[in-house]
């Protein structure tokens, strides 16, 4: 028996220009957060944005975008609502905010069939939020998106460092993109990750300082894009552009 | 109605599936749709006999239904989809992504959301049936 839907997916994502995918491989480090900023900002630079959440089981940028109350529109397909301008997708359209607890292979079904019914037009931006750890999610979408680049995320600490330098291996053996590394929640404190990056021969793509405002900033999109985190993320994003 | 994306997604499979094994045109092609997902049958023919036009104009589709059957991982129990006892929202829910049936239901002995779905989800190519061409 064949599943039809793989048949598509190439098809759905085919008028987006560029597809970036946020890992880092730990939780906590940021990633929904720097996902979600990265598509306002992008999207405020005048491109068309779109955002992926991928975090079947914890999803949480429909929190930070202040979305909780969108909804797709199904039109031979399904249509992501635009939220403060950015095509927005999550499972939490569909959950209701309940808990939803899902083994690999509903994951991977789950995926497929988002990436199956999308309907994303043209974008040239899609920002992809990802899912803690190297399991299901990462693996299907390096088999699913062949075309998608990776922007790590990691913090000052050791332990995501450690972390990261295993997800970029893992990229390399299978030859994906890796944009370059963000390091998030920099502090005067903390010794900059800057020199390891760039002696794994990755692109240091800049700090974002760990920034207090950024709680009070969750679920208002005008107000994430006037704090520091924004303001650090901007220069992030100009180097991508 | 997202019965248009997955009709699209058969016929363009089955079409990629004739190029693959060499068939100048494609008569028959066999479906099984899971209860799950809960498609609208009538929506489903019409949507394929549309996109199919062009693309394999000579193809029939013969659809079966095969319903949803879930076993819970803890406690074993099976049980079928009752989707006429939920609500219209997480039926649409369910609709739409069938995978959020976990995020809805519970074994019904044990309350388990840690469920399989045994049978009843998806949409599947079973067979096409064709010509070779020249």
């Amino acid at each position: 028996m064949i599943d039809p839907r793989l048949s598509v997916i190439d098809e759905r994502l085919g008028r987006i220009k560029r597809l970036i995918a946020v890992a880092s491989g730990k939780g906590g480090v940021g990633k929904s957060l720097i996902a979600s900023t990265l598509a306002l900002i992008l999207s405020e630079k005048g491109f068309r944005a779109g955002l992926m959440d991928l975090d079947f089981t914890n999803p949480s940028t429909h929190l930070i975008l202040g979305a909780e109350s969108a909804y797709p529109l199904e039109d031979k397909g399904v249509v992501p609502p635009k939220v403060r301008g950015v095509s927005y997708t999550s499972i939490s359209f569909f959950t209701g905010g309940k808990p939803s607890p899902l083994r690999g292979e509903d994951v991977t079904n789950a995926f497929i069939e988002i990436l199956a019914l999308t309907r994303w037009g043209d974008l040239d931006y899609l920002v992809i939020d990802t899912p803690p750890g190297m399991g299901d999610a990462l693996l299907d979408l390096l088999r699913l998106i062949k075309r998608v680049g990776f922007l790590v995320v990691s913090t000052p600490s050791r332990l995501s460092l450690e972390t990261i330098k295993k997800l970029i291996e893992i990229l390399r053996s299978v030859r994906a993109q890796v944009i370059g590394v963000v390091e998030n929640m920099a502090s005067a404190e903390m010794k900059s990750i800057r020199g390891e990056v760039e002696e794994l021969g990755e692109r240091y793509l800049g700090s974002i300082s760990f920034d207090p405002e950024v709680e009070e900033a969750i679920g208002n999109p005008d107000k994430l894009l006037g704090i520091r985190f924004a303001e650090d993320l901007r220069k992030v994003a100009d180097k991508l552009v | 109605m997202h019965e248009w994306a997955l009709a699209e997604a058969v016929v363009s499979a089955a079409s990629k599936l004739a190029g693959e094994r060499g068939l100048g045109k494609i008569t028959l092609v066999k479906i099984k749709v899971g209860e799950l997902q809960q498609i609208d049958l009538e929506v489903f023919k019409f949507a394929l006999s549309q996109i199919a036009e062009k693309l394999l104009p000579e193809a029939g589709f013969e659809i079966s239904v095969e319903r949803a059957e879930f076993r819970c991982r803890a406690c074993g129990r099976t049980w079928r989809f009752r989707g006429e006892e939920l609500d219209p929202e997480i039926r649409e829910a369910i609709h739409v992504i069938p995978e959020v049936a976990h995020a809805f239901l519970r074994c019904p002995r044990c309350g388990s959301p840690d469920f399989e779905v045994v049978k009843g989800r998806g949409v599947w190519i079973e067979s096409i049936v064709g010509e070779k061409s020249g």
